[in-house]
């Protein structure tokens, strides 16, 4: 009774309410795992995020289904941190020392899971990061399942050089003003120098959360685009602000045989609120498309669809990411005989499950994972055409080959246990 | 036929550089009469072109296109156009290439003639470089098509692709060509041939460049720029000249599609704001759920359209007309009732209004992403408000367009109401002195709610034309609020024309900047400017005189 109360009261502290979901059943006996869920339900992330609670509660229930872990049941334990940066630390710290959960999966824009990193560096505990970002990071309580830089902004950009691509001689790089693309602009920017594309023929444009107002950009990339030359759109544009801006583009009459343009944030989610004719040919780079046709991808759908009791439903790339994610999750477990922490991260590098693309990912000593990178062209009804993907996995890289600061860094938490290491000095941290 | 002569010429010619010995002139001129001979095989040759699609394989589709080009069959346009519209279906075992037309019947393309899907059949995929060339096989296929709407497409995809092959068709094109309209497209198409090919004598290319800045836009520009990195010196001054003509045209248009983007930015300001500025600027509630009501709006919207797409779709274009009075009570009502609910017991306490208020709008916004959840939901645009035109060279949107002439025609409502009416009257006469109008009779509660209720519905009819460029999703509103508070502070509080005014110049100085500063500068640029302004003008551009500012 006293704990109920206290967590009543935390909650109403924390402005947002943790959920359980426990039925006891076969499993009475053996204690259940708790499994932390940390994605925004409110708020501005909400609108993305709270996809990726819902799967996580298919996979735990799916899982359950077989058996559990190590004869146990799961037990998932949602947190909602209202897209509120400081209360994803709040909330993270709540789930590991109140509520004991053995790993969490969680967070979707970068400044939430940096702010969450002391928490889980302290307590010792497991998050799993499920979403594309801009890498130079490596974690020993992290793992990260979505891409880094060079596992989707770099094969589309050399993808739209390729002559496929139409051999793209001058880039404008959009984005959203904040790390993630700030940072993928910068590494983008040193590597098409290295390819020697002159000053004159990047243009780099940020704009503000949300921004709704298009019609001054959309209108300078035209004119940017007649210069005689090839151009394409790189855009890191996140969140709502890319439904205006495609729209913009419909309405202002920019056809992808013209200016493509190449994102790395929109997926099928994103596209399912715009009328998406006028932009059929405009590309996306992920690791995954819906629309792969693959045993395991049709078997994912439809547990999705019948989870969600929405028959359009569709997936999307962070999706699999946590399908990744938690399978790898699963087999260290297994692997370990044990949930501690400490004993599952040893176990995790290394460990390989199947993606939904026909491939077996691979849990990488940096804490990354293997991948293929797929460019797809948007459909009519909302879904991607796969017009080109790498041949083999792509092994994700912490830290960029391209920038200066990074390019002699490696993580490597299996032999040297540092996720920071020189290779030529060979000296952790510098 | 022609088709046939276009491609062997061609062939003809792009062998000849190489041909100085006499022998290999023969050689050519054999080959060429046994092209003529094997006639007959055409029909072959298209057929072996269509297998070329079996495969689903870029290289393979792209040899396809180019085989269904060069044979020039007139069955081949519409598996062509198919291609580009994801109709083109067929099965590899069973041999089979089926397209289907728009209404959805299916036709063998061999034949042409009707014939049923194949079974588990795979669409042929495009990538966009595919496109392009599809696009421009279509465009030398259908030049000289009787419909004048195709040949003006041909020869605009020509233009585009400057495919040296389609000179002749084009040329006996314009021989023909009795519309002007598409003569100049046609002219255009031609000299953008004559311009990237080095083979043509220099006289012709200058010309050339005289016909494509003969009017100035993009892709004309584009396409002399694109000559300009690999011309020649003769043809430089030439085209340096045309380069700088068409860009002095270009900045003038600039600067008019500037205030453009302004005015519309500034329209949406108004829009956004004009339920405020009766709410906050009027009666004085600083009211945080100002966005919900927009949000709520464009719900309303969105419920519309789904219903008419579920059961009767030929209303489809009439859905935002549906909306607006819907927005308006919907909206107007949940004000009325958070106005007798909450605001009524905290009039005189800016504070509390401030903070209860904005307890609303969380509570509004989740209560939607409870009942729709978190995603966008999608509101289409009717026929009349996609697309644009062109006027004087400035492309100008038709949704832009009508979202000006909207919030002119909301304001100039609104007004009437404030001005014209008992109730505006009753409005007026109760904000401005509550005890004196209720001596008189008026019932000032009863007021009171029902100018909440027409600021709140006028949000929501602002939302239906939101709707129209941003996301409909629950956090819709938060965007605009701040906006919103900006325009009415500006303006001057309790001053319909000074939001007008505020709203408008806010949207062009912001545009202005933009071009400079970049977005995310230009905004914090125009509310240090807002701020400086403020604490010279206290009470904003309009302030109100007289007894009124007591209140």
């Amino acid at each position: 009774m006293s704990i109920s109360r206290r967590r009543l009261l935390g909650s109403a502290v924390g402005g947002a309410a943790i959920l359980h979901y426990g039925r006891m059943g076969a499993f009475a006996q053996a204690p259940t795992i708790k499994i932390g869920i940390l994605h925004s339900l409110s708020g501005t992330m909400a609108i993305s995020e709270t996809t990726l609670k819902d799967v996580m509660l298919m996979l735990i229930e799916e899982q359950n289904k077989k058996g559990g872990v190590l004869g146990r049941r799961l037990e998932a334990v949602v947190a909602d941190p209202a897209s509120n940066w400081p209360l994803f630390a709040e909330k993270a710290r709540e789930l590991i020392a109140r509520d004991k959960v053995a790993a969490t999966f969680g967070c979707w824009t970068s400044v939430s899971r940096k702010s969450v990193l002391p928490v889980f560096k302290e307590l010792n505990n497991i998050l799993f990061y499920p979403v594309q970002y801009e890498g130079e990071e490596s974690e020993r309580n992290v793992f990260y399942t979505g891409a880094a830089p060079n596992q989707q902004a770099i094969p589309a950009v050399d993808y739209l050089m390729s002559k496929d691509g139409g051999e793209v001689k001058r880039w404008v790089l959009a984005g959203t003003d904040y790390v993630y693309p700030r940072t993928t602009n910068k590494i983008l920017e040193a590597y098409l120098k290295s390819k020697g594309v002159a000053d004159a023929d990047i243009m780099i444009n940020y704009t503000p959360f949300g921004h709704a107002d298009w019609q001054t950009i959309v209108s300078s990339i035209k004119t940017f685009g007649a210069a005689g030359k090839k151009t394409a759109v790189v855009s890191t544009i996140n969140g709502d602000a890319n439904v205006p801006f495609y729209k913009e583009l419909g309405n202002q009459g920019i056809k992808a045989t013209d200016i493509p343009v190449v994102a790395f944030s929109v997926g099928e989610e994103e596209l399912a609120g715009i009328d998406t004719k006028p932009l059929v040919g405009h590309l996306a780079a992920w690791n995954y498309f819906q629309s792969v046709k693959n045993p395991d991808n049709d078997a994912f759908i439809k547990a999705w669809q019948a989870f969600t009791k929405n028959p359009k439903r569709v997936t999307n790339d962070p999706m699999e990411a946590h399908y990744i994610g938690f399978n790898m999750w699963v087999k260290a477990v297994e692997a370990a005989k044990s949930v501690d922490p400490d004993a599952v991260i040893k176990a995790l590098p290394g460990v390989k499950a199947p993606n939904l693309t026909g491939g077996i990912s691979e849990m990488l000593p940096n804490h990354h994972i293997t991948k293929p990178v797929m460019i797809g062209e948007v459909r009519e009804d909302g879904q991607f055409d796969v017009v080109w993907q790498t041949k083999d996995l792509v092994p994700g890289d912490a830290w960029s080959k391209h920038l200066d600061g990074s390019k002699d860094l490696i993580g490597d938490w299996v032999t040297r246990n540092c996720g920071n290491w020189n290779t030529k000095t060979n000296t952790c941290g510098s | 036929m022609n088709h046939r002569h276009t491609t062997l010429r061609d062939r003809a010619r792009a062998i000849a550089p190489g041909l100085a010995s006499p022998a290999l002139l023969a050689l050519a001129i054999l080959f060429l009469l046994t092209c003529f001979a094997s006639l007959p095989a055409r029909a072959q040759d298209y057929n072996a072109a269509l297998d070329k699609f079996l495969s689903d394989s870029f290289p393979d589709t792209e040899a396809g296109i180019a085989g269904v080009q060069a044979v020039g069959d007139p069955r081949g346009v519409p598996v062509i156009e198919a291609l580009l519209d994801r109709r083109l279906l067929v099965n590899q075992a069973a041999k089979a290439i089926v397209y289907r037309d728009r209404a959805g019947a299916t036709f063998d393309a061999r034949t042409g003639e009707p014939a049923a899907a194949p079974d588990s059949p795979t669409t042929v995929r495009l990538n966009n470089r595919l496109r392009g060339i599809a696009q421009a096989a279509l465009g030398a296929m259908t030049l000289l098509s009787p419909d004048p709407t195709r040949r003006r497409q041909a020869a605009e995809a020509v233009f585009r692709s400057r495919d040296a092959s389609a000179l002749p068709a084009i040329d006996q094109a314009l021989a023909r060509e009795t519309l002007p309209s598409v003569r100049d497209a046609l002219r255009l198409a031609r000299a953008a041939i004559v311009l990237t090919d080095d083979a043509t004598p220099m006289a012709d290319r200058i010309a050339a460049v005289d016909v494509v800045s003969a009017s100035a836009d993009r892709d004309r520009i584009g396409l002399l720029r694109q000559v300009m990195n690999r011309a020649p010196a003769e043809l430089k001054p030439a085209l340096e000249a045309g380069i700088a003509k068409i860009e002095n045209v270009l900045k003038m248009r600039e600067i008019a599609q500037t205030f453009w983007f302004g005015l519309s930015l500034g329209s949406v300001l108004l829009l956004a704001a004009i339920g405020l500025a009766i709410t906050f600027g009027v009666m004085g509630v600083i009211n945080m759920a100002h966005g919900e009501m927009v949000m709520i709006g464009a719900y309303v919207t969105f419920m519309v359209q789904e219903t008419i797409r579920n059961s009767a779709p030929e209303l489809f274009d009439y859905s935002l007309l549906i909306s607006l009075p819907l927005a308006f009570f919907v909206a107007g009502a949940i004000g009325v009732a958070i106005e007798r609910g909450i605001i009524r017991f905290l009039y005189g306490r800016p504070l509390e209004t401030l903070l209860a208020t904005f307890g609303v709008s969380l509570f509004l916004q989740q209560g939607v992403r409870t009942i729709f959840g978190p995603t966008n939901r999608e509101v289409g645009a009717p026929g009349f408000m996609s697309g644009y035109f062109e006027f004087f060279g400035l492309q100008i949107t038709y949704g832009r367009l009508w979202i000006v002439v909207f919030a002119i025609f909301v304001f100039a409502m609104l007004l009437l109401v404030l001005k014209g009416t008992s109730l505006g009257l009753h409005m007026r006469a109760v904000t401005q002195n509550r005890r004196m109008a209720a001596s008189m009779g008026i019932r000032t509660g009863f007021v009171d709610a029902m100018t909440f209720g027409l600021g709140s519905g006028i949000a929501g009819i602002a939302g239906v034309a939101l709707s129209q460029i941003d996301n409909v999703s629950p956090n819709l509103g938060q965007g605009y609020i701040i906006d919103s508070f900006m325009v009415v502070v500006f303006g001057g509080v309790g001053n319909l024309w000074g939001t007008l005014v505020a709203a408008l110049s806010l949207g062009v100085a912001n545009k202005l900047l933009e071009p400079f500063a970049g977005a995310v500068l230009g905004k914090i640029l125009i509310l240090v400017l807002l701020i400086l302004f403020i604490q010279k003008r206290p009470r904003g551009l309009f302030a109100l005189k007289g007894r009124a500012v007591e209140q």
